[in-house]
């Protein structure tokens, strides 16, 4: 019989993982057994320590909290808006809920009964591994969040720090301590000392883990008194061992660990118990690679079949950011690996709108992105500022080859949006005709930029030179860069105009030394930290490389590096221009990550007095490197 | 005495059925427990006497949530046809959907009501239509408690902004209570609404303390 409502629920579902993945009428039969859930701001759908529901969440409108800690102590982990999942612990394992569903705003969710959709995370090994995939996210975060700065330490970010390729390391150590089985355990406590691990494996003669021994266990079972020290360790240890093979993935590993209550998984050869132990997992390790793992997320990305999806991955991104910044990593590997992710995103949905077009296109092109994305400088999602070049077709064929393009822009910045980057206000993408040329065209309008520049003109090319290739015929994008610094004459009145513009941005800090902020408008009140210390940073950084014909440097901050090398004498100005954008960029991208926007306007009341000293301390390379153009450019006489 | 048992005879079991469940004997159940359901009728036109109903949607509310799973949506077959309304309602007669005549329609409608409390959007006009059909057919009015939302809606309002005398549309409502209005004009995208309504209409007066049980929503005028 028709269902009109089951079909509008359908309707609904569909657009998300893992719904998308069902059948038609498979989803049509979930769909009606929905209970519908009207919930207003700070009502609870579920409380942390009481017994799961049998059904499991999805947002229809509105937010929903996920909260750790009960009553007065409420911290959020997580929010969930339109079409995310929530109280998975259902179907994974049927425990009391370990946080709080409370709704954040007045919110519809729709709850789906496990039941229902048991014989589908049976059958389909997709929905299983999303759902995995989701719950492990949650679970995460809630772990992430009660062990910060216990077991989460600084190690890691000395790790990272000193090399980016430790994060693509799996994940499980290689070298277990072990003991045999007649050891005493005063020697395996000796030995998890000198090893400074907190667990032991012991295996029999031929190599096979029979029983593991934690720290717990000598201090719930020796030092109680309850063992000697003399006792042989099998009589303290755990002879329930999980074992699997390398090839177990991290989410199998985590929800392993969880299910169990386990701390430590062992790795053997095989995966069984009668194999030869090759490793062992423990549940810090697991924290420390899980999810903090860029290359699982680019593959991932590589992967991905629907631009939803890529939405979901590009939330992951900016948890990885906030832990990123909690461990206080450096800035440029922040933004190198952030800029590999994002790249990777934009690139996915240029192939998935080229699929969807259909059609071969048909000559060669290339897509680029600019401004900050292009200076690989974009940690938290802006406007999208991107452009398309091809190559050139005779006259005849070119409004058919640009309307390609644009059909093929269009797809990409409706995707770009639909993952998150705002359409750019000036239209500065690749489906405006505008920014959708033959390469030229493209040339020409260079060249008249910098030969007659205009106001407008400046302000284009100091968006559209940080261009940063990301899919297509990468020498086309070469072909571009080539032209600007033929364009740049050292002489050249477009690099005085370019100065100028840098000068005239408005200044940080007032008379009084105190902090400009914005006098009126919606962000009244608040300083504005791009337009008032980067730009300049930015801006000054541009114009010393097209003067020095440095091709191919497009980081704010390599930039300045380079600069250092090439002017001895300026390096301490260069060095402290640097520093000042590596702080100004954690600022900015903090305040975003609190204020859920771009960063830019920051609210000076909620920076502590340290903050806002270390803030204006960013300030005095600002004045140098402005001085620092005035008088190369001899600017006095063109302002 | 001997007109109820000749009453008795002649009545259809669906119907000895239903009234059975009024009951007054029978235990009362828990707030939480209560079921309600919101319906709708989409109808040839206005007229009582003239006119039939088309469509019935149905859809309950148990323990402040909507049950899809629980719900009716039966379309009827037609002798009585005004050209007018069909461009309202999108049904036609002999239309796609699988139809029923209006006795199979009263007695699929009074199965899955049961003794729940009945909630629709001017009220008044459904279940006058559905009384109407149900005389038709030689039987009693409907016997469950009825709940009109544009009634509890009124009394949602601010006193400031309470105009007693006027009468909201379901179009006004959804757009004050911020509900999609996908499927407006069918009936059971309409009852669907009109659950939705409900259940935030009735979050709103309990916060604001003008109930403070359900036996009060009776009492708003």
């Amino acid at each position: 019989m028709k269902n009109t409502i089951a079909e509008r629920i359908q309707d609904f579902l569909k657009q998300f993982p893992p719904f998308d993945i069902l059948k038609k009428e498979e989803l049509l039969s979930v769909s009606g057994q929905i209970r519908v859930l009207y919930v207003e701001k700070g009502d609870y759908i579920f409380k942390q320590d009481t017994s799961c529901h049998n059904e499991f969440y999805i947002v229809r409108e509105g937010a929903v909290g996920l909260y750790r800690g009960v009553d007065n102590d409420e911290s959020l982990v997580d929010v969930c808006d339109a079409g995310d999942l929530f109280g998975l612990r259902i179907i994974i394992i049927k425990k009391n809920y370990r946080m709080s569903a409370k709704a954040d705003e007045e919110s519809i969710v729709y709850a789906i009964p496990a039941k229902v959709f048991e014989p589908f995370i049976q059958e389909n090994k997709e929905v299983n591994r999303f759902l995995m995939e989701t719950f492990a996210a949650h679970a995460r975060n809630y772990y992430t969040e009660t062990e910060k700065g216990q077991r989460i330490d600084n190690t890691i970010s000395i790790e990272v720090a000193k090399d980016i390729s430790e994060l693509r390391s799996i994940s499980y150590r290689k070298k277990p301590v072990t003991c045999s089985l007649d050891d005493s355990v005063k020697d395996v406590a000796k030995k998890m000392t000198k090893k400074k691990v907190g667990y032991v494996v012991i295996v029999d003669q031929n190599k096979y883990p029979v029983g593991i021994i934690t720290d717990e266990d000598i201090r719930a079972k020796v030092a109680t008194g309850l063992f000697s020290l003399e006792s042989v360790v099998t009589k303290i240890m755990v002879s329930r061992v999980f074992t699997y093979s390398k090839k177990l993935t991290t989410v199998e590993a985590q929800i392993a660990l969880i299910k169990h209550g386990i701390s430590h998984l062992c790795i053997t050869k095989d995966g069984t118990r009668n194999s030869k132990l090759i490793g062992i997992l423990s549940e810090h390790d697991l924290l420390v690679s899980f999810g903090k793992n860029p290359s699982v997320l680019i593959k991932e990305i590589k992967r991905v079949k629907k631009i939803q999806r890529l939405r979901y991955i590009r939330k992951q991104v900016e948890k990885l950011l906030k832990s990123y910044l909690e461990q206080d990593i450096p800035t440029i590997h922040l933004l190198n690996i952030i800029s590999e992710i994002n790249e990777a995103l934009v690139a996915r949905i240029v192939e998935l709108s080229l699929k969807e077009i259909n059609s071969e296109p048909p000559i060669r092109f290339s897509f680029m992105v600019l401004g900050s994305q292009g200076r690989r400088e974009q940690l938290l999602l802006t406007d999208q500022d991107n452009a398309l070049v091809f190559e050139d077709v005779p006259e005849e064929k070119y409004e058919t080859a640009q309307n390609y393009f644009l059909e093929l822009a269009n797809k990409i910045t409706k995707g770009l949006h639909t993952i998150g980057y705002k359409y750019c206000p000036a239209e500065m993408m690749a489906s405006n005709p505008r920014w959708c040329m033959s390469v030229s065209k493209w040339e020409n309008q260079f060249k008249s930029w910098m030969t007659t520049p205009t106001e407008e003109g400046t302000l284009l090319s100091s968006i559209f030179f940080d261009f940063q290739y990301v899919y297509g015929d990468s020498l086309l994008v070469e072909k571009l860069a080539d032209v600007v610094f033929e364009g740049v004459n050292k002489s050249n009145r477009f690099l005085g105009l370019l100065g100028v513009s840098a000068l005239q941005k408005p200044s940080p800090l007032g008379f009084f030394k105190q902090f400009l902020v914005e006098q009126n408008g919606e962000h009244k009140d608040t300083f504005d930290i791009k337009t008032r210390a980067m730009m300049v940073l930015i801006d000054a950084a541009r114009i010393l490389t097209l003067y020095h014909n440095l091709k191919g440097v497009n980081s704010t901050l390599k930039r300045y590096e380079k600069l250092a090398e090439l002017e001895p004498k300026n390096a301490a100005v260069f060095d402290g221009c640097a520093k000042a954008f590596r702080v100004l960029v954690k600022f900015r991208t903090r305040q975003g990550l609190l204020q859920k926007d771009s960063g830019r306007f920051i609210k000076l009341n909620t920076l502590s007095k340290k903050d806002k000293l270390r803030l204006k301390r960013c300030f005095r390379p600002i004045r140098d490197i402005q001085e620092l153009l005035r008088v190369r450019f001899q600017l006095k006489s063109l302002m | 005495m001997q007109l109820w048992s000749k009453n008795n005879k002649n009545y259809p079991d669906f119907w000895k059925e239903y009234l059975s469940l009024f009951d007054k004997r029978k235990q009362k159940v828990s707030q939480k427990e209560i079921r309600f359901v919101a319906f709708d009728t989409e109808t040839t036109g206005f007229d009582f006497e003239e006119d039939r109903v088309l469509s019935i949607g149905a859809v309950a509310i148990k323990n402040n949530s909507i049950a899809v799973a629980d719900q009716l949506e039966v379309y009827l077959t037609q002798e009585v046809f005004n050209e007018d309304t069909v461009e309202i309602h999108g049904i036609r007669k002999n239309g796609e959907f699988t139809k029923v005549s209006e006795k199979e329609a009263l007695q699929l409608f009074l199965e899955y009501i049961r003794n729940a409390i009945l909630i629709a959007h001017h009220a008044g006009f459904d279940v006058q239509m559905i009384n109407k059909a149900l005389q038709r057919n030689g039987l009693g009015k409907l016997k469950n408690k009825i709940l009109d939302t544009s009634v509890l809606f009124k009394n949602s309002k601010h006193l400031v902004y309470r105009d007693p005398g006027r009468s909201y549309t379901l179009d006004e409502l959804c757009k004050d209570l911020k509900i999609s209005q996908s499927d407006r004009h069918t009936a059971s995208g309409d009852a669907f609404i009109t659950a939705l309504a409900f259940l935030k209409i009735v979050s709103k007066l309990n916060r604001d303390k003008k109930i403070q049980e359900i036996g009060d929503l009776f009492i708003l005028k």
